[in-house]
C-alpha cells in the first residue's frame, strides 16, 4: 500500500457506511444501487487484498495496528490487528460478500436496496469480528453481526422463517451471554481488554475450566458442534439463498475463529484439559452428521449437514494437537492438524458458499429445493451441471480441489494422537462422497424427469462469472495452497507453542 | 541432460493436461474435429516423448530422475511436494499407459462417431491420461493420492457418461463410492507412513524403512501389531479398490455401462493396474510384511479363481470380458504376494495390451451390431469381420497364455513364481491359479466361438448389414495386435530374469523366487521348453477343448450342464450374491442408520426434547407466573401474609 491508511478501519467502516448509503439511496433508483453496492463490495475486496500483499508472513505480532481509546473508564479501546489467521477469514468475507451482492443483483425483487445494504453492512461488522484485538469491541461486532443476519432470513426468508429466525437467534445469543460473562470475569482479573494481554493472563485451573465452558457455548453454537447444531438446518432452509452463503462460508467461521483467538489461547490448561470430550464431539459430528446428511430430501439441509460435519474437522483440527504432542512430544503434528483445520475453514468457505449458490441457481427457476422435484438437469443445464460437479467433488474432498487438503492434513495428523481417530475422521471419505454424489445423480443425472426441467435455462453469464470465480478459488487452493500456509505458518507455529505451555497460577 | 529431461517429463504430463482442457472448455469452438485432433496430438507427445524416456533409462542407463516441481504446501515443517520420480518401473508405465491410450483416442473417433458428447468424451480421456501418467510418476504419496482419487474420477465421469441411463448413473455412483473404501484404508496407509517417517517422500521412506522393521502399533488394547504389517494391509486395501479385488471388485463389471473405448483404457490396461503398479512401487515395505504378502496372496488367488468362473455364465460380450479382467488382476496380485513384482508387472504389460484388444474387438463386434451385447445373439462374424475375427483370436490367445503368445510368458511365470514360494498363502494360491487356467481358456473361447463361429443367430435387419469395422477401428486393434501376440518374447528374459528394473524394485532374498527361477532359465526356447514340462500348458489346451466340445461340436451340451448343476449355476448367475448383499447391508443399512439418527437423534431428541422442548417449559412457566399475577388485592395479600408466616417460622425454628 503506498500510503500509510487505516486498513482495517476502511475494511470495516467501508461497507458499512456504503450501506447506509445504499440504504439511503433507496430502491427508487433501482439500476444505481446495483453498481454502488457491486462497487463498494469490490473496493472492500480490493482493499482485503492490499492486507495480503502487505502482509509480513515471517512473523506471528499483530499487523496493520489500530488503537484508539473508546471507553477510557473500563479502558475498552478501540484496537484493530490481524495476524495469520485473521487475514485469510477476512479476505474469504470479502471475497464472497462481492459475489453475493452479484449473486442478489436479479434474483431478489423486493427491498433490493434493503437487501444489499443488509450484506454490506453484515460485511463490516464481519471484518470487525475478524480485526478486533479488544474484547468487548470483538463482542460489539459479533453481536451486532446478528442483526442484519437476523433480518436477512426474517424478511427475505422462507415460510417457516419466524420459526427460523428465533431458533437462530435465541441459540446465538444465549452462548453470547456466557462469552460476556467470561469476558467480564477476564477483566476483573487482568484489567484489561485487549485480547493478547487475556492470552498471557496466569488464571487458576478452576476459573480456566469455568471460562473454556462459558466459550464452549458461544463457539461450539456458532460453528455449530454437534448437539448445539439443529439451529443450522433451519435457518439455511428458510434463509435466502444470500443469507446461506454467508451463514456457511462466513458465520460459521466465527466460531472457529473464536476458538483460536479466546478459547485455546487463554484457557490452554483447561483447552487440554477437555481435549478428548472435544475430539469425541467432532468426531460424532463428522460420523454421526454425515449419515444424517445422506437422508435428506431437502437439498439446503444436505449442505447444511455437510457443513457440519466439515467444521467437525475444524474443531478436531483445533484439539487433536493436544493429544498429538501427547504422543510424539513434537509440535509438528499439531501444527499441521491446525493448518489442516483452518485450511479446511477457508475451503468451506467457497465449497460451502459454491452449492448453496447452486442450489438458489436452481431454486430459482424451480422455486423447490426438493431433490425428488428435479432429476435430468444435466439435459436442460449442462453448463451449470459442470460447475456442480466440481464443488460436488470438492465437498467430496477430491484432491486437487481445496476440499482435499484441510481433511488429508488432518487425517493425517490425527493418526499420529491415535489410530482411531484417523479412522473415525477417514470415513467422511465414504459418507461424503456418498452424500454429495448421490444427491448429485438424483438431481443432476438421469433423463429429464419432468416439464419443469425441461423448461430449464442455462446459468447467465452473470451465474457463469460467480460460479467461475468460485471454480477457480476452490482448484487454485486445490493445487497450490502453498500461499495461504506461508501466512498462516508462524501464527500456527506461535499458538501451538502458547498453548502448549501452562499458565495455571 | 537432466534439466532437459525434466522438462520433458513435465511435458508428458501436461501436455494432455492442456488438451482436455481445450477440449473441455472450447468444445463448441473447435468442433468435433478439432477436439480429436488436440487430444491425439497431446497424448501423441506424450506417447513419443515417453518412448524417449525408455530409451533414455533403459537403454542408455540414463540417470533416474527424481526431483520436486513445485512445492504444495508446508506445514508442520513438513514439506509436501509435487515431483516426479522416473526410474525403470516408472517408464515403462509411462509407455504402456500413453501408447494404449494413444491408441484408444485413435479408435474413439470411429466408435464415439455419432455421439453428441463427442467433445466431452475426448476431454475426459485426456484428462485420464494425465491423472494416470500423474499417478504412475509421482515421487511422493500426496501425488500418488491426488493421482489416485483423480483416475477414478474420470472413471466415474466415463462410466456415467451416457447419464441418462439409469444402470450408468447407478454404475457410477457404486464404482466412486467402492473405491472410496478402498481409498478410505489408502488414506490410512498414507497417513501411518508420515507417523512412522515424517515425510511422504519415497525415497526417503524407503531407504528408512528397514529400520521401521521392528516398530509395533496398538490398535486394540493389548494387541500389537507391526507397524509396517498395518501400513502395508491399509495400503493394500487402497489397492483392492482400484485394482478391484475381492471383496471390493463389485463395482468394475458395472463400469461396463460405459462406452468401450474406456472399458479398454480405463477398466482393463491402466486405471485398475493401478493398484498392482502401486504394490510393486512399495516392494521396499512389503517385503518387511510377510503377514501381508499372505494376504495379497489369499485376496488374488481368490479374485483370479472365483471371478474367473463368473465369466462362464455371462451372456453380455463386454461383462466376460470384465471377469476376465477380474480374474487376471487377480493373477497380478497373487504375483505380488509371492514378491514376483517383476512378474506382476510383466503380466501388467501384456495384459494391457492384449486386454485392450479383446475390448475394442468387443467394441467393433457391439458397433457393427448396432449395439447389440448380448453374445446369444451372435455368431458367425468371422465371415464378415475376418480382421477383428483375427485380431481378437491373436487377443484371446494371448488371454489364455497359448505357447508363444504374450500371455503365455507372464501367466507361465506368475504360476511358477507362486509355485516357489514358500508363503503359508502360497499353496492354497498355486492351486487357485492352477485351475484358473482351465477356466480362462474355457470363457475365452466360449466367447470367441458364440461370437465369430457356430450359427448366425443375430435378427435379419442386422444381419443384412454385416460388414468389417471402419478403418479408425481395426487400425489401432491391428496395431496393438503385434505386442499382444510378440512383446513376451522381448520381454520375458530382461524383464524376469535380468536386472531390468534394477533398484525401482526390491526384493527380499528369503522371497527371491524369481532369482530362483533366473537360473533355470536359458532363453526364450528354453523356457516355453520348459513350460511343455508343466501343467499349466496342458490345461490351457484342456479348457479351450472344452469350449471348442461345448460349443462348436455339441452346443446343446451346456445346457444340460447348467440344468444338472442348478445350485452352482444359480449361484455363478447371482454373483455370490455379493450386489445383494452389498445392496441391502451397506447401501440399505447407512440410510436407515441415517433416517435413524436424523429422525430419533436430531427430530425427536435434541430438538423435540431440548430446543422445543425449552421453549416448551419456558412457555408452561411463563403460563404459571401469568396466573399468579392475578391482579386481585386480596390474593396479594394472601400470599403475602402466607410469606410472613413462613419467614417467622423458619428465624424462630433457628
Amino acid at each position: 500500500m503506498p500510503i500509510d491508511l487505516p486498513i482495517l478501519s476502511l475494511l470495516i467502516w467501508a461497507p458499512i457506511l456504503g450501506g447506509l448509503w445504499v440504504l439511503y439511496a433507496g430502491d427508487r433508483q433501482a439500476e444505481t444501487i446495483k453498481y454502488l453496492s457491486l462497487g463498494i463490495a469490490m473496493i472492500t475486496f480490493l482493499l482485503s487484498i492490499f492486507l495480503y500483499i502487505d502482509f509480513d508472513s515471517t512473523t506471528h505480532e499483530m499487523q496493520f495496528v489500530e488503537f484508539a481509546p473508546w471507553i477510557r473508564a473500563f479502558s475498552i479501546n478501540y484496537h484493530l490487528g490481524v495476524d495469520g489467521i485473521s487475514v485469510p477469514l477476512i479476505i474469504l468475507t470479502t471475497f464472497i460478500n462481492l459475489l453475493i451482492i452479484l449473486a442478489g443483483w436479479e434474483v431478489i425483487d423486493y427491498r433490493l436496496s434493503h437487501y444489499l445494504a443488509a450484506f454490506l453492512i453484515l460485511e463490516g461488522l464481519m471484518n470487525g469480528v475478524f480485526a478486533a484485538l479488544d474484547a468487548i469491541l470483538f463482542y460489539f461486532f459479533w453481536e451486532a453481526m446478528l442483526i442484519p443476519m437476523f433480518l436477512i432470513i426474517g424478511i427475505w426468508g422462507g415460510p417457516n422463517r419466524v420459526y427460523a429466525t428465533i431458533k437462530f437467534f435465541l441459540y446465538t445469543f444465549l452462548g453470547s451471554v456466557f462469552m460476556l460473562v467470561a469476558l467480564l470475569y477476564l477483566y476483573s482479573q487482568a484489567n484489561s481488554f485487549f485480547i493478547l494481554d487475556l492470552h498471557v493472563l496466569p488464571l487458576g485451573e478452576l476459573a480456566q475450566k469455568l471460562i473454556f465452558i462459558a466459550f464452549l457455548l458461544a463457539f461450539a453454537v456458532k460453528i455449530p458442534m454437534w448437539p448445539v447444531h439443529t439451529w443450522l438446518p433451519d435457518a439455511h432452509v428458510e434463509a435466502p439463498t444470500g443469507g446461506s452463503v454467508i451463514l456457511a462460508a462466513i458465520m460459521l467461521k466465527m466460531g472457529g475463529y473464536g476458538f483460536l483467538r479466546f478459547s485455546l489461547p487463554i484457557v490452554p490448561d483447561a483447552s487440554l484439559f477437555f481435549t478428548d470430550f472435544m475430539i469425541v464431539l467432532s468426531l460424532i459430528a463428522i460420523v454421526y452428521i454425515g449419515f444424517v446428511a445422506l437422508v435428506q430430501q431437502d437439498m439446503k439441509k444436505l449442505i447444511a449437514y455437510s457443513s457440519i460435519s466439515h467444521m467437525g474437522f475444524a474443531t478436531l483440527g483445533f484439539f487433536v494437537g493436544f493429544s498429538i504432542f501427547a504422543v510424539t512430544g513434537s509440535t509438528s503434528g499439531a501444527e499441521m492438524a491446525m493448518g489442516g483445520a483452518i485450511m479446511q475453514m477457508i475451503s468451506h468457505g467457497f465449497i460451502s458458499g459454491a452449492l448453496f449458490l447452486c442450489v438458489g441457481v436452481m431454486y430459482d427457476r424451480i422455486h423447490s429445493r426438493q431433490i425428488k422435484d428435479y432429476g435430468g438437469v444435466v439435459n436442460t443445464m449442462p453448463h451449470f451441471a459442470a460447475f456442480m460437479m466440481l464443488f460436488a467433488m470438492a465437498n467430496s474432498g477430491l484432491p486437487g480441489t481445496s476440499g482435499f487438503v484441510g481433511e488429508f492434513l488432518v487425517i493425517l495428523s490425527s493418526y499420529q494422537a491415535s489410530f482411531w481417530i484417523a479412522f473415525l475422521a477417514a470415513t467422511i471419505l465414504v459418507l461424503g462422497a456418498a452424500y454429495n454424489l448421490w444427491m448429485y445423480k438424483r438431481v443432476i443425472y438421469g433423463d429429464v424427469a419432468n416439464e419443469k426441467v425441461e423448461k430449464l435455462q442455462d446459468i447467465n453469464s452473470r451465474e457463469t462469472v460467480i460460479m467461475a470465480l468460485l471454480a477457480i478459488a476452490v482448484l487454485l487452493f486445490g493445487l497450490w495452497p502453498a500461499p495461504l500456509f506461508e501466512i498462516m505458518d508462524e501464527t500456527i507455529k506461535h499458538l501451538i507453542t502458547h498453548i502448549l505451555q501452562s499458565k495455571v497460577i | 541432460m537432466a534439466d532437459n529431461m525434466e522438462s520433458i517429463y513435465i511435458a508428458i504430463v501436461l501436455s494432455p493436461l492442456v488438451a482436455s482442457i481445450i477440449a473441455g472448455l472450447f468444445g463448441k469452438a473447435i468442433g468435433r474435429s478439432g477436439a480429436h485432433w488436440v487430444t491425439i496430438i497431446g497424448v501423441g507427445i506424450s506417447s513419443i516423448l515417453s518412448l524417449i524416456a525408455y530409451k533414455h533409462i533403459i537403454f542408455d542407463g540414463g540417470d533416474i530422475f527424481n526431483g520436486a516441481v513445485y512445492q504444495w504446501l508446508i506445514s508442520g515443517g513438513i514439506s509436501l511436494e509435487v515431483g516426479f520420480l522416473v526410474d525403470r518401473l516408472t517408464v515403462t508405465m509411462m509407455v504402456v499407459v500413453s501408447f494404449v491410450s494413444w491408441m484408444i483416442h485413435i479408435y474413439t473417433i470411429g466408435y464415439m462417431h455419432d455421439d453428441p458428447g463427442y467433445q466431452r468424451f475426448f476431454s475426459y480421456i485426456s484428462l485420464f491420461t494425465f491423472s494416470m501418467l500423474m499417478l504412475v510418476m509421482s515421487n511422493n504419496f500426496m501425488q500418488l493420492f491426488f493421482g489416485w482419487e483423480a483416475v477414478g474420477l474420470v472413471s466415474y465421469l466415463l462410466i456415467g457418461f451416457w447419464y441418462k441411463r439409469e444402470s450408468a448413473i447407478f454404475a457410477n455412483l457404486k464404482a466412486f463410492l467402492v473405491n472410496r473404501v478402498g481409498d478410505f484404508g489408502f488414506i490410512l496407509g498414507i497417513a501411518a507412513i508420515l507417523m512412522a517417517f515424517n515425510t511422504l517422500d519415497y525415497w526417503e521412506v524407503f531407504n528408512r524403512a528397514p529400520v521401521q522393521g521392528d516398530v509395533t502399533i496398538s490398535l486394540f488394547q493389548g494387541y500389537e501389531w507391526s507397524l509396517m504389517t498395518v501400513i502395508c494391509i491399509s495400503l493394500f486395501i487402497g489397492a483392492m479398490g482400484k485394482s478391484a479385488q475381492f471383496p471390493l471388485h463389485v463395482w468394475l463389471p458395472d463400469s461396463m455401462e460405459g462406452p468401450t473405448p474406456i472399458s479398454a483404457l480405463i477398466h482393463a490396461a491402466t486405471m485398475v493396474t493401478a493398484g498392482i503398479f502401486m504394490v510393486a512401487r512399495m516392494s521396499p515395505l512389503f517385503e518387511l510384511s510377510e503377514t501381508a504378502l499372505n494376504f495379497i496372496l489369499i485376496i488374488g488367488a481368490i479374485t483370479a479363481f472365483f471371478m474367473g468362473l463368473l465369466g462362464l455364465v455371462q451372456n453380455d460380450i463386454k461383462r466376460v470380458i470384465a471377469y476376465s479382467t477380474l480374474s487376471q488382476l487377480g493373477y497380478m496380485t497373487v504375483a505380488l504376494g509371492a514378491s514376483a513384482y517383476a512378474a506382476a508387472i510383466f503380466h501388467l504389460v501384456t495384459h494391457a495390451f492384449f486386454k485392450a484388444l479383446l475390448f475394442l474387438a468387443a467394441g467393433a463386434v457391439i458397433i457393427v451390431l448396432h449395439h447389440e451385447q448380448d453374445i446369444r445373439k451372435m455368431g458367425g462374424l468371422y465371415k464378415y469381420m475376418p480382421i477383428t475375427w483375427l485380431t481378437c483370436l491373436i487377443g484371446a490367445l494371448a488371454l489364455i497364455g497359448f505357447p508363444g503368445f504374450s500371455g503365455f510368458f507372464s501367466k507361465d511365470a506368475i504360476i511358477e513364481a507362486v509355485h516357489l514360494s514358500t508363503l503359508p498363502a502360497a499353496d492354497f494360491a498355486y492351486y487357485a491359479v492352477m485351475t484358473g487356467v482351465v477356466i480362462t481358456a474355457l470363457y475365452t473361447f466360449r466367447l470367441f466361438f458364440l461370437v465369430f463361429h457356430g450359427k448366425e443367430r443375430m435378427d435379419k435387419e442386422t444381419w443384412s448389414h454385416l460388414h468389417e469395422a471402419p478403418a479408425v477401428i481395426w487400425v489401432p486393434l491391428s496395431v496393438l495386435a503385434v505386442p499382444s501376440f510378440i512383446i513376451g518374447f522381448f520381454l520375458v528374459g530382461p524383464m524376469l530374469f535380468s536386472e531390468y528394473f534394477a533398484d525401482a524394485i526390491y526384493v527380499a532374498p528369503a522371497h527371491n523366487v524369481l532369482a530362483e527361477m533366473g537360473q533355470e532359465y536359458h532363453g526364450i526356447f528354453g523356457f516355453i521348453h520348459h513350460a511343455f514340462k508343466q501343467p499349466p500348458v496342458y490345461l490351457a489346451f484342456v479348457g479351450l477343448f472344452l469350449a471348442w466340445l461345448f460349443y462348436i461340436r455339441l452346443p446343446d451340451l451346456p445346457k444340460k450342464i447348467a440344468g444338472l448343476l442348478q445350485p452352482l449355476y444359480f449361484v455363478l448367475v447371482k454373483k455370490y450374491g455379493m450386489d445383494e448383499f452389498n445392496q441391502i447391508v451397506f447401501a440399505g443399512g447407512v440410510r436407515r442408520i441415517g433416517n435413524f439418527l436424523w429422525d430419533i437423534g436430531d427430530v425427536k431428541f435434541i430438538d423435540g426434547l431440548f430446543v422445543n422442548g425449552s421453549a416448551l417449559s419456558v412457555q408452561w412457566f411463563s403460563g404459571v407466573v401469568r396466573k399468579l399475577q392475578s391482579g386481585y388485592l386480596y390474593h396479594y395479600a394472601f400470599a403475602m401474609i402466607f410469606a410472613l408466616l413462613l419467614l417467622i417460622f423458619f428465624f424462630v425454628h433457628n
